[in-house]
């Protein structure tokens, strides 16, 4: 049985059972190389779901302060955030029923789109093979090679945590440097222009922070007007304080799933940033965010030993 | 007329010495509107630009004025809109656009002095969509890839030279006795229309008869529940959106120097309704996302009798969830 067809079957029985009130899932797309989350809540609309490699979003932005019960498709990536929401408050583990899928990588449609430079009208997975079409044309690309980068060294690929797995584990890759270990080598100078420029062509449209599952503050701190933390002119001083803002603001808390880049419409590399501070936590507290149920936050825990290089004078 | 492709660098090198050129330049992103100096560094790309020619019109973060207060009083210093343009290949829904924006901004009683003195200082130049993209729908709404309206001057790339044509004094001024242009002839317009012909034959069509009546009695309907239920509430597609127009004034006062800044602003975000009082009327993004869709369906319509919508795609494309406003439309006009 495929991967669909398991997420079918078990999405179905949760809601012919009446265990959940919703499945939040995948559906088709309306474009090529597109799919669309889809929030099932009779057994025909369970019937509708489905799994490829294009399920790129983290339906766990769907999760804070629910009321319902929900079953909930997830990633490893994705899994990670329903973990740390959890141990945030922010929904409750006999809420969510997690139905996991081991992914073997999701496509980066930009890289794709690029590559072919002329508008694709199709795309189906053949195999280890993508088959991309156009009007009189068609390519076709090793799937593995036209991954998001993050997905292509993802070491948690299987779900952390789930209730019911659609499809066998697979073996977690082996890494190899990400892309922040290779950026961060970098000369200072050129990582700032680097920045600055990525900085300029955002348009503050917050695609990245609404779709990132671990950004849910009723209140955001560019939002507040009393007092106004953030200008609203759109410059690359502005927009990097917001980026800077909101990565700090995501210290231990962001599970790496890459969400906020794939939602910007100008391709802006915010996992660059998010990338640099995920390490740092890991280096200084050896700690990933949402891979443990049982082990608390970064920043919900306190140990005598915690380094505390960032205090002046030490 | 008809300018062959090789001169058409003398072309805009003449426009210099007169006019600022905007031209397509494309960035890791995709191509936006930016100033270019003649005819190297941009190409007309081959769908949509990513952000629309709205922003040219209408900047994102635009100074109105400036001020100083102290103890003898506020000294004001309007800002000024400089100079002439040349807008280079604005595609015939943003060129449609414009004539919606102006109805806004330069209509009758209130008329905008930032936005109405760029568009009278800025000569369209609109580039026919031989190519259509498969997220186009700019025919169900009353345009054409070949539309013309809200263009100057419309150029249809017929291969080795571009058919030219005049639509305004403004567009002609620009043009007239210039050297690089020649008459079309026969085969040049017959060519022309077969392209227009290819090109309408690649349009889908959305079903849009209708929406607006069944809208006006949508408003409480259940129907909302659904569609909105997956939108993240973000500012992609009103801000890439060449119609949207929704904006916010702030101050930023620093020791007494202030600038009134206009900046875009979306129906999408909680802050955008937030009274003073703490109360938004529109709570949840359910009616947020409403308000999107009456605004461009029904209100404009209601208020300008017109639909807010010239179908250029690029809330389909960009939506971070691929809410596709052609399926939306398609469930009102079915509801
Ligand atoms: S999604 Fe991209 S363009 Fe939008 S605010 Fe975030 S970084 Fe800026
Ligand atoms: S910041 Fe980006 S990568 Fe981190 S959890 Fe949020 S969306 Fe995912
Ligand atoms: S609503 Fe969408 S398709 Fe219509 S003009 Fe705006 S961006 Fe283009
Ligand atoms: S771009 Fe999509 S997710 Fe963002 S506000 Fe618009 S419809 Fe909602």
């Amino acid at each position: 049985m495929g991967t669909t067809e398991k997420i079918r079957e078990i999405a179905a029985g949760l809601l012919r059972d009446g265990k959940v009130d919703v499945v939040i899932g995948y559906g088709p797309g309306t474009l090529p190389l597109r799919s669309t989350p889809l929030f099932a809540r009779t057994v025909e609309e369970a019937e509708r779901l489905i799994w490829d490699a294009t399920c790129g979003n983290n339906l766990a932005v769907y999760l804070p302060g629910r009321k319902d019960r929900v079953g909930i498709v997830v990633k490893g990536c994705d899994s990670r955030a329903v973990v740390q929401l959890i141990h945030e408050n922010q929904i409750a583990r006999e809420q969510v029923f997690v139905i996991g899928v081991p992914c073997a990588g999701i496509i980066d449609r930009r890289q794709v789109e690029a590559a072919v430079e002329r508008e694709i009208r199709a795309a189906r997975e053949e195999g280890a093979e993508l088959v991309v079409e156009g009007d009189g044309w068609s390519r076709r690309f090793n799937r593995e090679e036209v991954l998001y980068g993050a997905c292509r060294t993802c070491r948690h690929n299987n779900p952390v945590l789930y209730d019911a797995l659609a499809g066998e584990p697979l073996p977690p890759r082996d890494g190899g440097p990400t892309l922040v270990e290779i950026w961060e080598k970098k000369p200072a100078g050129e990582r700032r222009d680097f920045i600055l420029s990525e900085m300029a062509r955002c348009i503050r449209c917050y695609a990245c922070r609404n779709a990132c599952p671990m950004c849910y503050c009723t209140e955001c701190f560019v939002d507040s007007s009393t007092p106004r933390w953030l200008g609203r002119a759109t410059d690359a001083g502005e927009n990097l304080f917001f980026q800077i803002g909101r990565v700090l603001h995501l210290a231990g808390r962001c599970v790496a799933c890459g969400a906020c880049s794939r939602a910007c419409p100008m391709d802006i590399k915010l996992g660059l940033l998010l990338g640099k501070m995920n390490k740092d936590v890991l280096e200084l507290f050896g700690h990933e965010a949402g891979l443990n149920p049982e082990e608390p936050p970064a920043l919900n825990a306190f140990r005598p030993d915690d380094p505390e290089t960032f205090l002046l004078g030490k | 007329m008809i300018i062959r492709k090789e001169r058409v660098n003398d072309f805009l090198n003449g426009l210099r010495a007169g006019y600022r050129l905007y031209a397509p330049v494309q960035t890791q992103a995709g191509p936006v509107f930016a100033p270019v100096n003649g005819a190297t560094g941009w190409s007309w790309p081959a769908g949509n630009t990513l952000k629309s020619a709205k922003e040219v019109f209408l900047p994102q973060t635009e100074t109105l004025f400036t001020y100083r207060t102290s103890l003898d009083g506020v000294q004001v210093e309007e800002a000024r809109v400089e100079g002439r343009v040349v807008l280079l290949g604005v595609r015939p829904c943003d060129a449609r656009s414009l004539t919606m924006l102006d109805k806004v901004f330069a209509g009758e009683g209130v008329r905008d002095p930032y936005y109405t003195a760029r568009r009278e200082n800025t000569v369209v130049l609109g580039l026919a969509c031989n190519e259509p993209c498969g997220t186009c729908f700019c025919t169900s709404l009353g345009g054409s890839p070949f539309g013309t309206a809200g263009c100057d001057l419309l150029w249809v790339d017929l291969g080795d030279r571009y058919l030219v044509r005049v639509l305004t004094d403004r567009g002609k001024a620009l043009v007239e006795g210039r050297p690089e242009f020649a008459p079309a002839g026969d085969a040049d317009l017959a060519a022309a229309r077969e392209l227009e012909e290819g090109a309408l034959g690649r349009m889908g069509t959305v079903p849009v008869q209708g929406v607006k009546e069944k809208l006006d009695r949508l408003f409480a309907d259940p129907l909302w529940d659904r569609v909105y239920e997956k939108c993240l509430g973000c500012g992609t597609c009103t801000y890439l959106c060449p119609t949207c127009h929704c904006f916010d004034l702030t101050d930023e006062v620093i020791d007494g120097l202030g600038v009134r800044l206009r900046t875009w602003d979306a129906c999408m975000y909680p802050l955008f309704t937030l009274h003073a009082s703490g109360h938004n009327p529109r709570p949840t993004q359910k009616e947020r996302f409403r308000q999107r869709i009456m605004h461009k369906f029904k209100y404009f319509v209601d208020n300008f009798r017109e639909t807010a919508c010239v179908g250029c795609g690029r809330c389909i494309r960009y939506c971070p969830v691929n809410i596709d406003i052609r399926a939306v439309l398609a469930e009102i006009s079915a509801g």
